[in-house]
């Protein structure tokens, strides 16, 4: 029988999007994802523009602030991931001087690339250096979200990274392994994504001995994200760009709608590096919230920098707080878990398998933790797109729009019922990662209990924090 | 016998739900004055905790630069300069957890400045807090099923 996710959907259902013969269209043509870049590509001119001369002092009133850090930052976590996966990067405009270089051209197919190309150490194929990467900048999230300079210096730190980076390793290796900080969490949150982009007949790619997709061929390019296309388990590391819906001489790639969390079950792949992610998202929403929204004025002193000893203690705290605190509180409900279950599983795989329920549960936590953003902060998006470089302009006649705090009174109730709605799916898909990894339906229910504990537990935390 | 555990389910369900408006009990209503002191980029003290039907006076005060009080919820607001308090009133009659923000942009971490304003009993906290709970005993009992042969 099939499993259903929520009980609702059975998780094998799909609708292809790509049938749509005018989406189909679209997504084959060669200005699909430059002519999307390119209009993002003037958007971030404006955000570096505004961060580098739209003044230095109040975060609020600047537009690179607001619309990195409000815009698309609440965009990508409550629209972007969970509906389209790692869309993001399909249109990121980022990395696309050092991919033009690579290809020494914007929209021409070439195959053999420009630079050294060379291949990314496959034991660092993983999360760990993005994991890193993203702990080490939110250690500024105090000046990154304040100061317009500050973000600035970030995404010109990424430009220019990715141009020379690009150069060194072939293809996306930057955006994959070394340099994005925030490439590591959209690849595992992608997994929640009610899309995924999939052959559609896998026996036509077996069939096919010369896989284009692969290689390339004159119509796109060879997969930047080196993934097999043709065998994509999970949409972690599926960076969208669509060549191979340029390249394969059968169209038999696919967009498809799916139910939520699906790829979370696919047992294959699954890593510590992707683990230690989850729990690093998990404590930095947390330790975000404490620093953004929370009324600890000491700590925000600490983040801000204001004495030397207060910020390394922040960085101290956050770095424990992350990477050994909530992993080993989860070790201990795993090790239960295995007492209860069965001691035949080793704990490796029951730590690690069972890591992937904290996925749902760290969205919606970051979704919930975006409310408290979104309501009180976005009308001053208003202000900013008539002033972007604060020089007295009114584009729009909305420069002098006052700060217009909107449904505050209501929002803690749709933080709790986002976090409650992620705790059931949470606990939908917890108990299938334990029927998937006790042998028998006996062991995953007693070896559930400890696991659901903890993500209640959780749960519980974040209303108490966010609205208690 | 499905049957019997889904109804127990939610017999379960519906007290963990009442239990904290069992347990929560107003107490009278009061009138308080409170100070609270400005400084970038918080508020002391930084959480007020008041009950529900109290009329309420805030007298802010600010240390050092311009700054504002707003209250989510009550949508009620002040300001104060260094010299120059401000005061707002109103009676405590929603509750719950309240963000207070500094309405007037005071400095690099001005979005950040923030307090609380605790109406108890907080109805809600309890509320969602045995929900969870609820959800949590629902699942174990829903997985505990036997399966079909």
């Amino acid at each position: 029988m099939t499993e259903k996710i929520l009980g609702l959907i059975p998780v094998d259902w799909r609708f292809e999007l790509t049938s749509l013969p005018y989406v189909r269209k679209i997504i084959k043509s060669r200005w699909m994802p430059f002519l999307p870049i390119v209009l993002n590509l003037s958007v971030f001119t404006v955000i570096l523009m505004a961060g580098f001369v739209g003044g230095v002092s109040a975060g609020n009133y600047n537009f690179g602030i607001m619309f990195v850090w409000i815009v698309w930052w609440l965009l990508l976590m409550m629209v972007m991931v969970p509906l389209f996966s790692r869309i993001w990067c399909m249109v990121c405009p980022l990395p696309a001087f050092g991919e033009w270089l690579q290809r020494l051209g914007f929209m021409r197919v070439r195959n053999k690339l420009f630079g050294l190309n060379r291949k990314w150490p496959k034991s660092l194929k993983n999360m760990w250096v993005v994991n890193f990467l993203f702990l080490g900048t939110t250690y500024t999230t105090g000046f990154l979200t304040t100061r317009p300079i500050a973000t600035f210096i970030l995404l010109m730190s990424i430009i220019i990274g990715s141009i020379v980076l690009m150069v060194v390793f072939e293809k996306r290796n930057f955006c994959k392994y070394i340099g994005c900080p925030v490439g590591g969490f959209l690849g595992l949150y992608s997994n929640m994504a009610v899309t995924e982009i999939r052959a559609k007949d896998p026996q036509i790619c077996k069939d096919h001995k010369h896989k284009d997709c692969v290689i390339g061929n004159e119509k796109g390019h060879a997969c930047p994200w080196m993934i097999l296309p043709f065998d994509i388990g999970r949409n972690t590391y599926c960076g969208m760009c669509l060549e191979c819906f340029k390249t394969c001489p059968y169209d038999n790639m696919a967009i498809n709608l799916r139910p939520p969390a699906t790829d979370l079950l696919v047992d294959k792949n699954r890593g510590l590096d992707e683990a230690w992610k989850a729990f690093i998202m998990l404590g930095i929403a947390i330790f975000f919230f404490l620093i953004m929204q929370g009324n600890m004025g000491f700590l925000k002193d600490w983040a801000n920098a204001k004495t030397t000893e207060g910020y390394l203690t922040f960085v101290a705290l956050h770095s424990i707080f992350n990477l050994l605190l909530i992993p080993g509180v989860f070790f201990v409900f795993v090790y239960a878990s295995r007492t209860l279950g069965s001691k035949e599983i080793p704990l490796k795989k029951l730590f690690t398998n069972f890591s992937y329920t904290l996925v749902p549960m760290g969205l919606i936590a970051w979704i919930a933790f975006s409310f408290g953003i979104l309501f009180p902060n976005s009308s001053y998006v208003l202000h900013v797109i008539s002033d972007p470089f604060a020089w007295g302009w009114d584009l729009f006649g909305t420069a002098k729009f006052p700060w217009t705090p909107f449904l505050t009174g209501v929002m803690p109730y749709f933080q709790i019922g986002t976090l409650l709605f992620g705790l059931v799916l949470s606990l939908d898909i917890g108990f299938k990662i334990s029927k998937q990894t006790f042998q028998k339906r006996d062991e995953a229910v007693r070896g559930f209990i400890p696991i659901a504990a903890f993500l209640t537990s959780v749960t519980i935390f974040l209303i108490w924090l966010f609205t208690g | 016998m499905k049957m019997d555990k889904l109804i127990i389910g939610i017999i379960v369900l519906a007290l963990l739900v009442g239990l904290p408006l069992i347990l929560a009990q107003p107490e009278e209503p009061t009138e308080k004055t409170i100070i609270i002191n400005a400084q970038q980029f918080s508020y002391t003290p930084g959480t007020i905790e008041v009950n529900k039907g109290d009329r309420i006076t805030i007298r802010l005060i600010s240390t050092d630069v311009h700054h504002g009080l707003y209250i989510d919820g009550y949508e009620v607001s002040t300001d104060a300069r260094p010299g120059q308090d401000g005061s707002l009133t109103f009676v405590a009659n929603e509750t719950g957890k309240f963000v207070m923000r500094c309405s007037v942009t005071c400095g690099p971490f001005h979005p950040y400045m923030i307090g609380y304003l605790k109406v108890k009993p907080d109805y809600r906290l309890f509320g969602s807090i045995w929900l969870a709970l609820g959800i949590f005993i629902g699942s174990i009992l829903l997985v505990s099923r036997r399966q079909k042969p």
